[in-house]
């Protein structure tokens, strides 16, 4: 805030100090809030841009090219569709909760970015329990989903919701189990710390001795954003479309927005907690100041986890719904807690590298 | 264990057939795409195109269409009317000949069964209607459509003629 304060005129400056403390301090998150969110929601209408493109072009076709120079303004165009179209309440529906689902869903997606660090310190809140947080908050979505399906007083929307519900418990458990890996490598909830604790570059990053832990995380990330092979929530041959076939105009954009937000905010956790967030790949041996740490590393690893997740829907047939729920319970928790008790027995042990680090981590705790 | 149990499992753990799946997708990605940018390109159609249909002429301007009711009779959505008179000069004519469009299903059939060629089909396929009734095409409709493309009736008949 200081730079701010020495190109203001000094009334400006006067007025600021005039104001009592809390709302110093309001105004300052708020800034804060809307330098995140303006940048996220563009982010979520791009992704949604470039997933159609990709996908478009995985199955050799062209995607969206007619609104704006090769289609750059049709999530735009989407937009305004959207809010122009009208919201239809079902008669019989809860009108309430029918309203309010959308909003419960997209909330926990955009709150959770307040603990994101984009770099070194800078970040909307530096929670020492910043993982319970994310955790907290992404098992919350799913309550927006299940509060839909009820509403929206329709069996399909209920199947879908019911479905939905049943899949985000099951995967729950082996994202928090991927996560205590994580916490056990790093010895610190900040995630902050656990970035710093990867430094070093490429092969010090967590991503190495914690590899199944990644790809029970990330699949499970999948999995709890209800994207495809996962998508049984909203699978269209069987219950139309899940949850929010009765959703219409704005409330169904918000939908919509908040499954793409959720997209981008489990794409940028793996990159915070297995591939360094805003660490440079090159360590200590680059010093340039775009090979060196910088936001611009975190923005690209997240980049490349969200074409992940439009890679898998372009390539992967839908799960059937008990192979789901096998490869959620019978698969990735074992396999988890497998890996959580090696990475035990090697901390203890002090194998490989990062153990070292992880012990003095401890011991310094 | 066996061995083939062994390999199942490091199989399916290092997510070998994903892979290979993703990598189909992910080559198909750098492919030359095939789609057609339809309203400025279009495909090429062949001279047997079954589109709007249209009545002919001769070359002196004399209408071809000697209401034999021949089409009429084949038609097999009943899509075309025909009322006959005589004319002054004592031909035999149509007074009505009328194609339901809605009812049409391009089967051809009517330009097959025309012993004057007069009721042909055109390659025009970009045609729509604004109003209820447009969709009737009357015998005035007709000839002027036939009038208006003769130069591209005449040609894909003559291409299409020595494979009929």
């Amino acid at each position: 805030m200081e730079w701010l304060f020495s190109l203001a005129p000094d009334f400006m400056v006067d007025f600021w100090n005039w104001l009592p403390q809390w709302i110093q301090v309001l105004a300052e998150n708020l800034l804060y809030i809307v330098l995140i969110m303006v940048p996220l929601m563009l982010c979520v209408a791009y992704v949604t841009y470039a997933e159609r493109k990709i996908i478009g072009y995985m199955q050799v076709r062209l995607g969206p090219n007619r609104v704006g120079p090769k289609g750059w303004l049709q999530p735009i165009a989407d937009a305004i569709k959207l809010m122009f179209k009208e919201v239809i309440i079902p008669t019989n529906s809860n009108k309430f909760l029918f309203l309010f689902a959308p909003i419960l869903t997209l909330g926990p997606a955009l709150a959770a970015w307040a603990v994101i660090p984009f770099f070194e310190g800078v970040q909307l809140s530096n929670l020492n329990a910043g993982l319970l947080y994310i955790l907290a908050l992404t098992s919350m979505g799913v309550y927006g989903v299940i509060i839909a399906g009820w509403a929206s007083n329709s069996k399909y929307a209920i199947l879908g919701a019911l479905r939905s519900a049943a899949q985000v418990v099951a995967y729950e458990i082996a994202m928090g189990f991927a996560l205590v890996g994580v916490l056990m490598a790093s010895g610190s909830l900040n995630l902050g710390d656990i970035i710093a604790r990867q430094e070093g570059g490429f092969m010090s990053w967590f991503w190495l001795p914690l590899l199944p832990l990644l790809a029970v995380y990330f699949i499970s990330g999948v999995a709890e954003t209800n994207r495809a092979p996962f998508d049984v929530a909203e699978g269209e041959s069987e219950i139309v479309a899940g949850f929010h076939v009765d959703y219409s105009g704005m409330a169904f954009a918000v939908f919509f927005l908040a499954e793409y937000a959720n997209i981008i905010l489990i794409a940028a956790l793996t990159s915070l907690m297995f591939f360094g967030g805003w660490m440079s790949p090159f360590g200590s041996m680059a010093d340039h100041a775009l090979l060196g740490d910088g936001t611009h590393w975190f923005i690209l690893k997240t980049m490349f986890f969200i074409y992940m997740f439009l890679w898998f829907r372009a390539t992967f047939p839908r799960y059937r719904y008990d192979q789901i729920m096998r490869l959620g319970w019978k698969v990735f928790i074992p396999v988890t807690i497998v890996w959580l008790v090696v990475e035990a027995v090697m901390v203890v042990m002090q194998v490989g590298p990062w153990a070292v680090d992880t012990a003095a981590s401890v011991a310094g705790a | 264990m066996t061995m083939r149990t062994i390999k199942y499992y490091l199989k399916s753990f290092l997510f070998l057939e994903l892979v290979k799946g993703l990598m189909v997708t992910g080559g198909y990605l750098f492919k030359r795409k095939i789609t057609l940018q339809y309203p400025e390109q279009k495909t090429p159609i062949s001279p047997r195109f079954r589109g709007l249909h249209a009545q002919r002429r001769y070359a002196n301007g004399e209408e071809r269409c000697i209401a034999c009711k021949l089409c009429e009779a084949v038609c097999p959505a009943l899509a075309i009317t025909i009322d006959v008179e005589e004319r002054d000069d004592g031909t035999r004519r149509t007074s009505k000949y009328d194609i339901d469009l809605f009812k049409c299903i391009y089967c051809g059939f009517c330009e097959e069964a025309c012993p004057v060629d007069a009721i042909v089909e055109t390659d025009v396929f970009e045609y729509h209607f604004e109003n209820r009734g447009e969709n009737i095409m009357t015998k005035d409709k007709l000839l002027a459509v036939g009038d208006k493309y003769e130069e591209s009736i005449a040609a894909n008949r003559a291409a299409d003629a020595p494979y009929r």
